[in-house]
Parts: C-alpha cells; structure tokens; sequence
C-alpha cells in the first residue's frame, strides 16, 4: 500500500498498523502502552498522527495502513497534542527521578525529555499513594504508575495468571489485586513479566545494588536455569549483574520466568563454588580440573571393577543444555554400562 | 407453538375488551385509528416508541398482540426475505436513538453481509444519562415492542441469539423483561423453529452493574464476556467482529421499539414523520426547573419552543427562561436565544450540542451555567472508566478549575485553561464519553463567557446561586416577624420582634432557608 509519511512514500504490507510502519521506516513514535504481543489497547494515546481528510487525531497503533493515506507524525497539532497528554501525566507524578531506580530507563522521563515538559502545569490533587512490598522479588508503587495497562495484560494475555487488575473508577483508578490483598495473597507467581514491562518506576525489582541504568552494560546470555533455554540480557555493573531483561528478539519474546528474572544472586554469592574440590584427609580442598578428573575418573575404574557397573548412578541437571545431558547419559550407558541414569526434570 | 391463525385469534379476542377497558377509563382517546393518551400534555406528541405505554398491561402479552405486536415479525418471517427486512430499515432511514443517530439500515447491512458461524444482537438498555428515563418507561411498559424488534434484527442479519444489556438499578424493567421473554417463549414467539418457518431466536438477560461507560458499546460488550467494562480501541467494526469476536448489532431500546413499528406500517409512512434527514420521532425527558416535566415524544425538527413551552409549559414558578441542556453529559447547554431551533440530530450539532439520547434540562434564571458545566462534568469525571490518559487526568483538572470558579478563588487565564484542555480532552480521548465530556463547558463558555469573567474578575455570580460569592441580607422591607430566625439553621439571624432582623455573615452557611420563609421578600441575595 502506497502510504505518505511526513512527507515521503513508501509502501507498506496491507494490516500494518501505522505504528509499525513508522518503525518500519525508523521513525520513532512515543507510546507507552503499546506492546506487539498484545491486544492494542489504544489507552495512553501518546501515539496519535494526523492523517490528512480524517479530521481528528488518530492513534498510530490502532489504526492500519489504507491505500494513498498521508500521515504526519509530528505535525504542531500532533506535538500539542502529545504535549498536553505528557503534561496531565506527569502533573500526578511524584518528580522524584532523582532517586528513583528507573531513572535513565523511564520512558515517562524520556518523552518529557523530547517534549519540553517540566513539573506539569496541573499540580493539584494527585492519585492517592499506595505501596506494596508484599512479593519477595519486586514493589509496586502507585504513585508512579501511569496506568498504561502493560503489567495486567501481559499478566492476562501471555502469563495467564491474571492475579492482578484495575481497581476503582477514572481519576482513583489504580493497578490492585483482587479485594485489595496485596500481592503476597494474590496468586501471582512472581515471574516478573509485569516487572519487565513496566515503562515507569512503579513496579521495581527489590534490587540489591544501587545502579544508575547509564552505568551499565547489557551481556546477552541463555538462562541456565532449564532446557528451554531463554535468552536474557544481564545488566551489569562494573563485574556484577544488577538486572535481568528477558529477549524480546528471541524464541522467549520478552518472557522469563521467576528464576530467570530474579534468582541470580548466586552468581557472586561468597559461597559459591569457582573451583573443584577434592577431599583431602576428610577435609575439602580446592584444586585445578586436571586433579579434580584424575580423581574422578580413577575413582570410577576403581567402583566399576570392584562392584561393576551397577553399581553406579547418575542424576543430571536441567539446568544442563540438551548436549550436556546428552553427553552424560551417553558417558553413563556406553562407557560406565548402567542405565541408572536420571534427570531432575522428572517431576 | 403460536401460528400466525393464533396469533389473528388472540387478537380478535383482547382488542374488543382491552378498547372498552381503556375508554371506560377515560385515560385514552381515539386519534383516527389510534389510540392515543388523552390530555393537553399529549396533544402535540407523536407516538411511536412509546405507543403502548401506559395504554396496554405489559405482562400480559396478549394485550401487547392485540396492538398488533408480533405481527410485524409474523409478516417478516413468513413473507420476507432478512435481505428485505435490512432494505426497509435502510430506506425508513431510522437513525440511532442511543445518541449518534447512527443509521441503523446502514449497520444492519454490514452484519447481514458478513458471513460467520454465529453472530449476535444486543439491546443497549444500560440507560446512563443522568435524569433521563425514556428506555426505562420502554422496558417497564411496553417490554415486547423491544423483544420483537430484537427478533426483527436477528431475523435481518442472521443471529439467533440476542442479549439485553440492562442496568441493575432498574429491578422492574428487568422483572417485566423476564416476565415478557418468558411469555414470548412460552408462545413460541422466542426460541426454536418460530411460526414453523425455522428461524430460532434467543434473548437473554445481562445485568449491568450502573457504571456509565457500560453504555458504551465496545465496553458493553467486554462486561458481557465478564471483563471491566471498558471500551476498546475501535480496530475493527463491531458488525464485523463484535461480542466474543463475532459480527454484533447494538441497539438502542428506542431504536429497537421503532422497529416492529417501522415493518408493520412501511419506511415510506415513517418517512413522513420528521425531518427529511431525521425521520421519525424522539422520545425526550423533559426536566430540571420547568413546569410539566416528563416524557415527551415528538417529531423529529419541533423546535425547542414547542416543547419546552407548548408541551412543558415554560420555565417553573414564573421564572425566567434562561437555557436548555440536550444530551446530558455530552451535550451542550442551548441559549435562550437559540429556542426557535428545530431538534433534529443536524440542527443541535450546528449549534455546538447533541440530540444524545434525549436528556432535556431546563434552566431558569436562577441557573449558574459555569456550575451547571461543574455538575455535567463532575459526572464525566466520576464515571470515567479511567482507561485513557486525556479522560481520566484531563476532566479532573477541568473540573478542579471550574469547582474554583464557583468558589470565587477563579484566576486570570482559567477560561483559556479550561478551552485548551476540553479541546485535548475530546480531540485525543479513546471513547465517547471522554470526546464529549467537555461539551457542557465549551458550550457555557461559548454562549455564557461573561458569567465565567464575573465570577473569575468581579467574584460575583449573575445567577446567585454559587453559594461562595453570595450573601443574604435582610433589608428594611423587614417586618420583624421572626419566622427567618426561627427557621435558620445555624441561629444567624437576631432580631427583636417587629424589629428589623440581621444576618450574621460569619455564621450564615447559605442555605437559603430564610429567604423561601420571609412573607414580604426582605431578604436579599447579592
Ligand atoms: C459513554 C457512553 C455511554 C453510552 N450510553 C448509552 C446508553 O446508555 N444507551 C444507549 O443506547 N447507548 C449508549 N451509548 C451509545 C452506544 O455506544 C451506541 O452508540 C448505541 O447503543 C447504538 O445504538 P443505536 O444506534 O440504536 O443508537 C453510549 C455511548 C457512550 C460513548
Ligand atoms: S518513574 Fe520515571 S518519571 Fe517517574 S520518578 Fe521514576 S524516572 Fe522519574
Ligand atoms: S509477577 Fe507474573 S504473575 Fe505476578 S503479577 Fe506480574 S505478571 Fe502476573
Ligand atoms: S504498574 Fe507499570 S506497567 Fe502497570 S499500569 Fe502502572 S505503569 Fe503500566
Ligand atoms: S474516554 Fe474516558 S471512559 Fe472512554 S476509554 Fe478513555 S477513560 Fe475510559
Ligand atoms: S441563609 Fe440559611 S444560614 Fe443563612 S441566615 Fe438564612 S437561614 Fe440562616
């Protein structure tokens, strides 16, 4: 379809909205409560264009393509009209970016940024505060969500856990869950998935370093937790991760799981193993790789003669990958001769 | 089951006895064929949707056949095609009566042609606006003439299946409702294989819980499915993909009661009814200070003088005439200047309000139009579902503006304020309540500006009624007959006996109680 933006043609597959054809195109269109996984919601209404001989503005994700449409993306009408939306939001919203962990990560600040919006013009009465630190992994701070909807339909359309919603009407609306219990009464299974899309600094990870988002690096990983292999950006600051960002461009889209998203503390945790260990006159010492298999397999052609085959077992991790337990199992049957070989995914 | 033999029979049978019961009563009279309400009130209306109300007993379905209900459905299913039923409708041009006057031919259409395995009908009787009750007068008196249009419209786009979308708080339309499916059933009138002809149709009952926006189609549908109601982004029409994903028709009660009507008697008879661009009738509730208030239905293009002062009387206890409001929350306030204005859906656009679904306020003299806006839109702000940014933060500061105003803490620039954010508000909001939640301000300041500027610049109120900005006083017409200080709640007033009274200001909370008591109108507000 012969589409004009801002001025140029382009063509553009029939059913693209116009968001994605804008970002096909490398133009960047604020919104805050769109997400490609999900059902549109149409709510923040940031990404409003003017298309020309449609009269009022229209919102770029809701609306697709047509042929010979001519669509201005930063028209004045549209910049006031982006302007005014950011200053209501930001007008109910604690300026605290000073100290706040999303700082440098807030969508919310970076369009304000772009926008030229300061403190808000319309200070007056604000949302009423409410804070629950009730989940072991994250917080939720409304005073800072601006209710684009992204935590309760990722809960909804792609976790299925639905444990959170909308609470109240218009200006007292505000994310709860059910009869206002509290996240740790809730049945939400952590996974952190709201956590993750959360533009703003209302749902935070109960972070244990202080890190500014600036200071980081990102580190694309494979979670080690299991099989399904979930591709994850570390946050790291310095030597130390600090955040875990699931992929959105991988077979995960953007999803993780509580384990991927919050449990990596153990990785510079004191007592975790970096060397092997041998026992020594009943004590454990830490020794290099050479000694440790030597030790191994020495111990195993010893077992093996004396009590045959057998006599051993194997338990395997899946926090292996694929070829690793494949590998183990194949060392089990083939070299030691014992199918008493076993996973821990066996649940 | 009922066939069409019966159907005749029942008929013959009640007509006879329920005219004898009616001109007995001496309630109805005779207007060539029809019967019609007897009265002064009356003489002027033209009744369609309302027809039956208050004329025939609405759980009884037989006196409902013997005004010829169910005929225009009989006709339909055994001589017509649904293709033909979609066609009548579009040429009767009958337009939405929920508020957008949407032509209700023209979105039969899309449903009837778009192929689906299942498709669905729903009665929009969620009734929101404040002091507006014409579908509930439907509903409790005439529940079959929006059953059979139901039927009608399954019949027209291919559903068997419809549901009544009704709020809650309105226990006898929905017992009279229940009543009336259950009759229809019973009949055979609803339910499988109706007159033999093999068209099933089905009518549920869906209670809303009395959340404004419900009203709205898409977030009717979401509370139908068991969600929050709240609309959504219109992607695709609801006549394509509608409830449960399937191609749906949303109809207003109104809308629906014309239909049978519409088939029984032709597009062309209606078309002689109303306006060329507005056929037909609308039902309004006339209210607020004005001497008859009630249900009135009259051609579409009466001006506002004919009904606000041939029907409804004028303005309450000998008060001046000042404004009238169309359109409840969404609507915009109608000078008294602009009174020769004929009320069809082109005429109120042209002049910054909406036929909405036929709220009709009338102010006197005494009305504040800059609270009048406050009171509109305190009820957007109330009702806003919270779903979009311009709706939710924008109507509030509108309203905390405006709730300034009216206590004289107004500044320099408000007004500009207040135009700029109803233009953001209804220019960027997602649904309609939010598009035209600003009206009752764009429309008072657009017609009233200099009671904005005296309340903003000279802190006085030219209606005297923002309780901030005024002050009673007794003046020397006093008699000293005590009956204001007996009568002040808060002990202000002092004074001997045939004395001249005073108010202490400091005390005083402005309820006016004095002021209805004095015999001789000494007291004054300024
Ligand atoms: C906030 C809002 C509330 C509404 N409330 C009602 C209502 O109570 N009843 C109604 O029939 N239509 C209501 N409507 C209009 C409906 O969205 C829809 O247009 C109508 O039901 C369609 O029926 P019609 O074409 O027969 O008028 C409302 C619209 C909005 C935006
Ligand atoms: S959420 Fe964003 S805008 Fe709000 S305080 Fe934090 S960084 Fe600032
Ligand atoms: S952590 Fe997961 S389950 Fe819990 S509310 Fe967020 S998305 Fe839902
Ligand atoms: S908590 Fe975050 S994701 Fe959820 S609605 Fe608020 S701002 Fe949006
Ligand atoms: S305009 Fe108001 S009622 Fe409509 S979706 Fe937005 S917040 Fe909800
Ligand atoms: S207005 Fe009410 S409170 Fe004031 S003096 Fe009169 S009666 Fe008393």
């Amino acid at each position: 379809m012969q589409v004009t933006i801002n001025g140029k043609q382009y063509d553009f597959d029939k059913g693209t909205t116009v968001l994605k054809a804008c970002s096909e195109i490398g133009l960047d269109i604020p919104t805050l409560c769109n997400d490609e996984r999900l059902v549109p919601s149409g709510s923040c209404r940031l990404c409003q264009v003017e298309i020309e001989g449609w009269g009022k503005l229209h919102t770029a994700c809701t609306t697709q393509v047509r042929e010979g449409m001519v669509i201005h993306t930063h028209s004045d009408r549209v910049i006031k009209a982006r302007q005014d939306l950011l200053d209501m939001l930001i007008s109910n919203h604690p300026l605290e970016c000073l100290t706040c962990e999303k700082s440098g990560a807030c969508k919310l600040q970076d369009y304000c940024y772009e926008y030229g919006i300061t403190e808000g013009t319309y200070r007056w009465e604000m949302s009423k505060p409410y804070f629950d630190d009730t989940n072991p992994f994250y917080t939720f701070d409304a005073r800072k969500c601006i209710l684009c909807g992204l935590c309760v339909r990722v809960c909804d359309e792609l976790q299925g856990t639905n444990a959170i919603g909308f609470e109240n009407r218009g200006f007292d609306t505000q994310v709860a869950t059910p009869f206002g219990e509290g996240l740790e009464n809730s049945t939400c299974v952590s996974c952190g998935n709201c956590v993750s899309v959360c533009p703003v600094g209302a749902l935070e990870p109960k972070s244990k370093k202080k890190f500014r988002h600036w200071e980081t690096r990102t580190v694309r990983t494979t979670c080690s937790y299991c099989g399904v292999g979930c591709q994850m950006d570390l946050k790291i600051k310095g030597n130390e991760i600090v955040e875990v960002q699931p992929a959105f461009d991988a077979h995960n889209e953007g999803l993780l799981c509580v384990k991927g998203k919050f449990s990596y503390n153990f990785l510079s945790h004191p007592d975790r193993l970096k060397k092997p260990m041998v026992r020594k006159d009943g004590v454990l010492v830490e020794t290099g790789w050479d000694e440790a298999l030597d030790v191994i397999t020495s111990k195993m052609k010893e077992v093996k003669k004396e009590f045959g085959s057998d006599a051993f077992a194997g338990l395997t991790s899946a926090r292996c990958t694929n070829e690793d337990n494949y590998m183990f199992q194949k060392l089990f049957r083939s070299t030691l001769g014992t199918n008493n070989v076993d996973h821990c995914a066996r649940l | 089951m009922i066939t069409k033999e019966k159907l005749f029979e029942i008929k013959e049978k009640t007509k006879p006895s329920l005219v004898e019961k009616l001109l007995e009563s001496d309630r109805v009279e005779f207007r060539g064929e029809d019967l019609v309400l007897k009265g002064e009130y009356y003489k002027k209306q033209v009744r369609i949707a309302l027809k039956n109300c208050d004329i025939i007993d609405p759980t009884n379905i037989d006196e409902y056949i013997a005004m010829d209900g169910y005929f225009a459905l009989l006709k339909a299913l055994t001589e017509h095609e649904p293709g033909y039923v979609v066609e009548e409708i579009t040429e009767s041009l009958l337009r939405g009566r929920g508020g957008a006057g949407f032509p209700t031919g023209r979105k039969w259409n899309e449903a009837y042609r778009y192929q689906a395995d299942k498709k669905y009908i729903i009665c929009n009787a969620d009734e929101g606006d404040p002091g507006a009750f014409m579908d509930r007068s439907i509903l409790e008196k005439d529940p079959h003439s929006v059953l059979e249009g139901m039927a009608l419209g399954g019949y027209a786009i291919g559903s068997d299946q419809g549901y009544i979308y009704v709020r809650a708080e309105y226990p006898m339309a929905v017992k009279r409702l229940q009543i009336a499916i259950d009759q229809a059933r019973e009949y055979g009138l609803l339910g499988k294989n109706i007159f033999g002809t093999g068209f099933n149709f089905d009518i549920e009952l869906r209670l809303g819980s009395g959340a404004f926006v419900c009203g709205e189609g898409t977030a009717l549908m979401e509370s139908i499915e068991g969600r929050r109601g709240m609309p959504r982004p219109k992607i695709h029409r609801t006549a394509h993909k509608g409830l449960w994903g399937k191609p749906t028709i949303i109809n207003n009660v109104e809308t629906l009661a014309n239909v049978p009507v519409i088939m029984n008697r032709g597009a062309k008879w209606f078309r002689g009814i109303g306006t060329e661009e507005s056929p037909g009738t609308k039902v309004f509730a006339l209210v607020g200070k004005v001497e008859n208030a009630g249900l009135v239905e009259v051609p579409m293009g009466m001006t506002l003088r004919e009904i606000v002062f041939d029907i409804g009387g004028g303005a309450q206890d000998g008060k001046e005439y000042k404004a009238v409001q169309t359109g409840g929350p969404s609507g915009g306030c109608i000078p008294a200047e602009l009174i020769d204005t004929p009320v069809d859906f082109e005429s109120l656009g042209k002049i910054w309000s909406i036929m909405g679904s036929g709220g009709m306020v009338v102010m006197d003299e005494n009305t504040c139009m800059v609270d009048i806006a406050k009171f509109f839109l305190d009820f957007s702000v109330e009702e806003s579902c919270g779903k979009c940014v311009p709706c939710r933060e924008g109507t509030k500061r509108m309203y905390e503006i405006l709730d300034r105003i009216t206590k004289g803490e107004g500044v320099e620039g408000d007004i500009e304020r207040l135009e700029e954010l109803s233009e953001t508000v209804s220019s960027t909001s997602l649904c309609g309540l939010g598009q035209t939640a600003p009206n009752p301000v764009i429309t008072t300041i657009k017609y009233y500006r200099h009671e904005y500027e005296a309340h903003i610049k000279d802190k006085r109120c030219p209606a005297k009624s923002c309780k901030a900005l005024i002050k009673y006083e007794i003046t020397d017409k006093c008699i000293g007959c005590t009956r204001c200080a007996k009568v002040c709640p808060v002990v202000a007033i002092t004074g001997k006996v045939k004395e001249m009274h005073h108010i202490d200001q400091s005390i005083c909370i402005k309820c006016g109680a004095c002021y209805d008591v004095c015999p001789v109108d000494a007291i004054s507000i300024i």
